[in-house]
C-alpha cells in the first residue's frame, strides 16, 4: 500500500474549464476518501489550471494541485506524465483516477511506466471492496463484467469512462497548491507545432448526453443532414456506424464501436443502422436506445428500448420538428 | 530506414464470445485475427519503406499461435518477422508486454516503432505510450497522417476538434489510428512468401528480460470477481403509420430524455 489513504483525480480541461468527466471523478475521489480515511485532491496543468480549482473544489476535491507552465499544455504528453510522476512519488496517494479519454491515457500510461503503477483501464464504476479500491470494467464484447484492484505496493491508476458516474457538488472551497517541480528538459521530446480545428470535425461523443447516430441506411453524405438538425435540436452531437465511415460519408472521429469510440450518452438514437457486434459493443452501455430502421428484422431491434420500423428520412424531420414544437411549448 | 510494427494477435469480435463455466473467455472456440487497428500501422510501414527504403521487421509478443498474426503481415509485404514468445509471458499486463516489446527492439534498433492505436481485445491503449516512455523515446500517438525525413517526423494527431500538428525527431514512437490509410491486402506472393518466411522465436533470455518484470509475476491486477452484464431487453417496436415522431417524443419525455 502507498503511504497515504488520499484519492487523486487528474484534470483534463479546456483552457481552465474542467471537462465535466473530471467533475465526475471528483465526486467519486470523494466519496471514496471519506470511506478511506483519507483526503480527496486534484491535480490540474497547465495554462488555465488554477481556474480549474474552483469547479472542482466544488464537486469533491479538497486540495487541487496547479502548474500554469505552458510546457504543461493540454496536448502535451510527456511532460505532463513527466510532472505529474514526480508529484506523485513525492506525494504518495493510493489511487488516481483519470477520464478515459485519449489524452488522459497516454499520460496515465507513461506516468504509470515512470512509477511503476498498476493501471485499470475502462472502468465504469469504482468501489471499495474488503478495503481495497476497486475497478469494474465489462469485458468480452460487454458480456461480462469483471471486478479488479491493483495488488502489492504500487500506487493505483484507475481510467474511468466519461459519462460513467454522476457529478455532485460535494465539495467546497478547494485549496490550491502550487507544484514546485517543473518540466525536465528531457521530457521535451516531440513539439506541438500546430493546433487545428476543423471546421464540422468536433466529434466529442465520449463526453455527449446525446448522441444521433447513423448507419448505411442513410444512404449517403448529403443526408446526414437530417441527423445533424435533430442533433442539433437536442443538444446532441452525431455519431456514425462503421458501414457510413467506410463508406465516405463522415469523418472516422465520428465511428461508434468496436474500431472507434465507446460511448456512454444518456441518449442514443441510431438510425439506419443495423446493430451488428461491432456497431453494439460501443454503444451498449447507453442509458437510453432508439432505433430507426426500414429492416423489422435488424439486430438492433434486439436491444433497443424503442424501435421504429420505418423511413429515417419520414421519421427523423418529423421528429426534430415535433422536438422543436415541444420546447416551444415547455 | 528500420521499420518495426509491432502486432497484436486478438480474439474475433465479430461472433459472440462462448465463457466456460468460470466465466473465462473459451479460447478454443474463438477464432483469432490481427488486431484490426495494427493492419493500419502495417500498411503505413510499408508506405514509409516504399518511400525511404530499408526494412519492415514485424514484432508480437504472445503465445506460438501468434505466429499466424505475423505471417499475414509477411503476408502483405513486410520481409522480417518475429515472436516474442515464453511461457513466463503468459498474464502479462500492459507494463509487462511493453517491457517485453523493448527488450527486443533493444536487438534491432529501429528508426520508427509503429503500433495501432489500441487493440481490440483489451482495448486499453496503453502499451504504444508505455514502450515510449520506456525508451525515452517522443511518442506520437493517434497519428492520422505521418510524415517522416531523415531524422525527424512530422505528424497529425487526432483530437475530437480536428488535429494538432507534433513533430519530433527519430528515433520515435508511433501509434495510427484507422482511416490514416487504406490497408493493402495479401498478394499472392506474398502470401507464398509468407508460408516460407522463418520467423524468429525470442525467448525472454534471448532479449534480456527478466520472467519477475513481466508475465503473471509482474503484473499488478488482481481481478476480485466477475458478473454476467445485465443483457438489454428488446423495448416496443412500433412500425411508423405516420405518427412515429410523436410516439418517439413521448418516449423520451417519459424516459426523461426531453
Amino acid at each position: 500500500m502507498s503511504a497515504t489513504n488520499d484519492i487523486w483525480v487528474f484534470v483534463e480541461h479546456e483552457k481552465g474549464e474542467p471537462k465535466k468527466v473530471s467533475l465526475e471523478l471528483a465526486t467519486k475521489a470523494k466519496e471514496l476518501a471519506d470511506a478511506l480515511g483519507g483526503s480527496a485532491a486534484a491535480v490540474a496543468l497547465g495554462p488555465g489550471a488554477g481556474a480549474c480549482a474552483k469547479k472542482v473544489g466544488l464537486y469533491g476535491a479538497g486540495t487541487v494541485f496547479v502548474s500554469e507552465d505552458e510546457q504543461l499544455a493540454s496536448y502535451s504528453i510527456t511532460p505532463q506524465a513527466q510532472v505529474l510522476a514526480d508529484l506523485i512519488g513525492e506525494r504518495q496517494p493510493r489511487v488516481v483516477l483519470f477520464p478515459a479519454t485519449p489524452a488522459a491515457k497516454d499520460i496515465a500510461a507513461q506516468a504509470s511506466a515512470r512509477i511503476g503503477a498498476g493501471v485499470l483501464t475502462n472502468s465504469i464504476d469504482v468501489s471499495i471492496k474488503d478495503g481495497a479500491v476497486a475497478s469494474t470494467a465489462p469485458a468480452f464484447g460487454g458480456s461480462i463484467e469483471v471486478t479488479s484492484t491493483v495488488a502489492g505496493d504500487v500506487p493505483q491508476f484507475i481510467l474511468v469512462r466519461p459519462n460513467a458516474l454522476l457529478p455532485q457538488q460535494v465539495g467546497g472551497d478547494a485549496q490550491v497548491v502550487a507544484i514546485g517541480a517543473g518540466v525536465k528538459e528531457d521530457s521535451l521530446l516531440a513539439k506541438v507545432v500546430d493546433v487545428v480545428v476543423e471546421a464540422g470535425a468536433e466529434a466529442p461523443l465520449e463526453e455527449a448526453a446525446i448522441i444521433v447516430s447513423g448507419g448505411r441506411g442513410v444512404g449517403g453524405p448529403e443526408n446526414f443532414k437530417v441527423l445533424e438538425d435533430l442533433a442539433k435540436e437536442l443538444g446532441g452531437v452525431v455519431g456514425a456506424s462503421r458501414a457510413a465511415v467506410d463508406a465516405g460519408w463522415i469523418s472516422y472521429p465520428h465511428q461508434v464501436g468496436q474500431t472507434g469510440k465507446t460511448v456512454k450518452p444518456n441518449l442514443y438514437i441510431a438510425c439506419g443502422i443495423s446493430g451488428a457486434i461491432q456497431h453494439k459493443v460501443g454503444m451498449q452501455t447507453s442509458k437510453v436506445i432508439v432505433a430507426i430502421n426500414k429492416n423489422g428484422d435488424a439486430p438492433i431491434f434486439e436491444f433497443a428500448d424503442l424501435g421504429i420500423v420505418g423511413d429515417v428520412f419520414e421519421v427523423v424531420p418529423k421528429l426534430t420538428e415535433e422536438i422543436r414544437k415541444r420546447k416551444q411549448m415547455t | 530506414m528500420n521499420i518495426v510494427v509491432c502486432l497484436k494477435q486478438v480474439p474475433d469480435t465479430t461472433a459472440e464470445k462462448k465463457l466456460n463455466a468460470e466465466f473465462r473467455l473459451d479460447r478454443a472456440s474463438v477464432e483469432k485475427i490481427i488486431n484490426p487497428f495494427d493492419e493500419y500501422a502495417i500498411e503505413e510501414a510499408l508506405k514509409l519503406k516504399e518511400q525511404k527504403g530499408g526494412t519492415v521487421t514485424a514484432l508480437s509478443v504472445g503465445p506460438e499461435s501468434a505466429k499466424e498474426a505475423v505471417r499475414k503481415a509477411v503476408a502483405m509485404g513486410v520481409e522480417k518477422a518475429v515472436l516474442v514468445s515464453d511461457d513466463a509471458l503468459a498474464g502479462s499486463d500492459s507494463l509487462g508486454t511493453a517491457r517485453a516489446i523493448v527488450g527486443a527492439l533493444k536487438k534491432t534498433s529501429a528508426d520508427i516503432v509503429l503500433f495501432g492505436m489500441a487493440s481490440t481485445d483489451a482495448a486499453s491503449a496503453q502499451v504504444p505510450a508505455k514502450v515510449a516512455a520506456l525508451l525515452n523515446q517522443p511518442l506520437l500517438s493517434y497519428v492520422s497522417k505521418l510524415e517522416a525525413g531523415e531524422s525527424s517526423a512530422t505528424v497529425r494527431r487526432q483530437t475530437d476538434k480536428g488535429y494538432d500538428v507534433i513533430t519530433a525527431s527519430l528515433p520515435a514512437v508511433v501509434s495510427v489510428v484507422k482511416g490514416i490509410n487504406e490497408p493493402r491486402y495479401p498478394s499472392l506472393k506474398g502470401i507464398m512468401q509468407a508460408k516460407r518466411t522463418q520467423i524468429d522465436v525470442w525467448s525472454l533470455a534471448d532479449i534480456g528480460v527478466s520472467a519477475a518484470e513481466v508475465g503473471k509475476a509482474g503484473a499488478t491486477e488482481k481481478v476480485l470477481g466477475f458478473v454476467p452484464a445485465k443483457a438489454r431487453q428488446a423495448g416496443k417496436v412500433v412500425k411508423d403509420d405516420g405518427t412515429a415522431a410523436a410516439v418517439v417524443a413521448d418516449f423520451l419525455v417519459a424516459s426523461k430524455c426531453l
